[in-house]
């Protein structure tokens, strides 16, 4: 028996947000990306298809999350201590589309390090790779706000994306990434009056609605992960339906909340009847972003490899499936 | 809320000069104007003019389709002028309009199915308005029966229950809102409802008051387009307004602002 699919039109369409910068633009990237523009809500057969697709980033860190458990540390350990090794073997061997580059060295509690070092670590990573970058500050609002100027200098021209900008602190940011060209990450923390209101104040500043991609906060498999999907829907759903300030496209960390939960970390010895400690961290990222895509994320951040690899292939089959029906 | 300017018309004395010196940045300037007022379309209407309508109507639509990349709700009691529109027009186009008379659908509906266009409908037929929500209904069952024939579709189709100033006929303002859940009704998916808002402060002292007063009744009962002055900054707060109070909109701090920041 045929089954007639219900198609659906919507009056509005989400904006499209290119990172990075070829030698043509100013930058020295040797391809940039393009996220956005879809007129349908994701992977729906036979609705207006998207033009770009959803992309995977690999998280890259200048000072190790302490809560890592060792499987996982051990996947990425002739890495962990450069960047710019890091950024390489995620393009070159992992398949990274682009690097997200987290600097929590920077931040009080972690190594206090100068935003001098975080320049050069920017620059570093950049050196080392050709796609674009994401570069994240340290969470930290006043070593943030002397971080972000150094950092987007540092990157002038190469179009990255910076963040993470929050309501208490976003206006040095949307300054230093007016005046060095790149374009900004703005995080409403699951709440989407809160997403919408960040992204009024930041186009009030000057900067373009279409240089801004929207964080709604992080949340995992198992901690949150219904919250998060459902305001990100809701987010998609307004700007289909024409809110301009709703309609940017959407990334999305998942490795943040997945490696502090007990399933990710605990050893085989403490649960054996969960099998595989080295498996089940990655298939819990993986199962994050796979929902997450269904929801409308369009940049997806992970940090196992096979976690990344699961999710270009989760991207492939859902892509392909909505185009071919 | 699908919000089409009122304010190319040749009813008003500043555009009747417009159009008569064929004053082609004065038009684009009121097109531009309504459209970063948050207009989402344009209405022409050529008024009463001494050269030959038609003309006049495809001249309108050329100047404003330089201007603005909008829809144009072409506003004419006369087929042969909006037929002119039409012919002119890059985009797409709303007639303005038709009414339930025979004699009307007859003409416009070939013409509004052939161009792909939007039709506005009155509520009005040979027995002239009518007076209760009863009465505007069955008119518009029988547009709506007609459109579908027609092979329109409902999404495509904007009635309209008549809205009469308020100083002149005061139970109509009731009747029209009454007649509004009436008409999402008659068919699924269910037509579009719009108002001539200004219509219904005719000949009174405080229009902007009771325009965006009644507006925001009427978008309580269903109203999703009008035909208004977008430029009555207080009218569109108010409506930006309802849209939050009614859930049609994502509230943030800025909602105000949220319009004039793109």
């Amino acid at each position: 028996m045929s089954v007639e699919l219900v198609h659906e039109s919507w009056p509005g369409r989400i904006a499209t947000a290119t990172i990075g910068a070829t030698a043509a633009d100013g930058g020295t990237r040797s391809r940039t990306i393009t996220v956005g523009g879809h007129a349908a809500l994701p992977f729906q057969p036979g609705d207006a298809p998207s033009p770009y697709r959803p992309v995977v980033a690999l998280e890259v860190f200048d000072a190790v999350p302490p809560e890592w458990p060792d499987h996982l540390r051990e996947t990425l350990a002739d890495v962990l201590d450069s960047p710019a090794d890091w950024a390489r073997k995620g393009v070159e061997e992992f398949g990274a589309d682009l690097i997200c580059l987290r600097l929590f060295g920077p931040h009080p509690d972690v190594l206090d390090s100068s935003p001098d070092a975080a320049a050069a670590t920017v620059r570093a990573v950049l050196d080392a790779v050709d796609v674009p970058l994401i570069v994240l500050g340290c969470g930290h609002p006043d070593k943030d706000n002397d971080l972000w100027p150094r950092i987007t200098e540092a990157a002038r021209g190469e179009r990255c994306l910076m963040g993470v900008a929050v309501p208490e602190n976003y206006k040095t940011l949307v300054v230093a990434c007016l005046a060095d060209g790149h374009s900004i990450l703005a995080e409403g923390p699951i709440d989407v009056n809160i997403q919408k209101q960040l992204t009024i104040l930041i186009t009030a500043m000057g900067l373009p609605a279409e240089r801004i991609v929207m964080h709604p906060g992080t949340a995992s498999l198992g901690s949150g992960l219904e919250y998060e999907y459902s305001i990100m829907e809701r987010i998609r759903l307004a700007g289909l339906q024409g809110d301009r300030m709703l309609s940017q496209p959407v990334l999305t960390i998942v490795g943040e909340e997945t490696w502090k939960a007990k399933e990710s970390r605990l050893a085989e010895s403490a649960m054996p009847e969960w099998g595989v400690a080295a498996r089940r961290g990655p298939a819990w990222e993986a199962a994050t972003a796979a929902a997450f895509l269904q929801a409308g994320t369009d940049i997806v951040v992970l940090v196992h490899p096979e976690a990344l690899a699961a999710t270009k292939r989760t991207i492939e089959e859902l892509t392909s499936a909505a185009t071919e029906a | 809320m699908f919000i089409i300017g009122e304010r190319i018309n040749g009813m008003f004395r500043s555009v009747a000069r417009a159009i008569q010196e064929r004053d082609e940045a004065a038009i684009a300037d009121l097109a531009v104007r309504q459209v970063k007022a948050g207009a989402n379309a344009l209405d022409l209407n050529t008024g009463p003019t001494e050269g030959d309508p038609a003309e006049v109507m495809a001249w309108l639509v050329r100047t404003v389709q330089d201007a603005v990349d909008v829809p144009l709700s072409l506003d004419s009691p006369k087929p042969v002028v909006i037929a002119a529109g039409l012919a002119a027009a890059r985009g797409y186009c709303i007639v303005n309009s038709t009414t339930g008379e025979q004699s009307r659908l007859d003409a416009l509906l070939p013409l509004v199915r052939d161009s792909g266009a939007g039709l506005i409908a009155l509520t009005i037929d040979e027995r002239g308005i009518p007076r209760n929500a009863e009465s505007r209904a069955e008119i518009a069952l029988t547009i709506v029966a007609r459109t579908l024939e027609a092979g329109i579709s409902p999404d495509h189709l904007y009635l309209d229950p008549i809205v009469l100033p308020v100083s002149a006929a005061q139970d109509q303002s009731a009747a029209a809102l009454e007649a509004m859940p009436i008409f999402r009704s008659l068919c699924e998916p269910a037509p579009h409802l719009i108002v001539g808002l200004s219509n219904v402060s005719q000949g009174t002292t405080a229009r902007s008051l009771i325009n965006r007063t009644y507006l925001v009744m009427a978008m309580a009962n269903g109203l999703d387009a009008a035909i208004l002055d977008p430029n009555d900054a207080d009218l569109m707060d108010a409506m930006r307004a309802a849209g939050i109070l009614l859930n049609q909109e994502i509230y943030a701090e800025g909602f105000l602002q949220s319009m004039a920041a793109v």
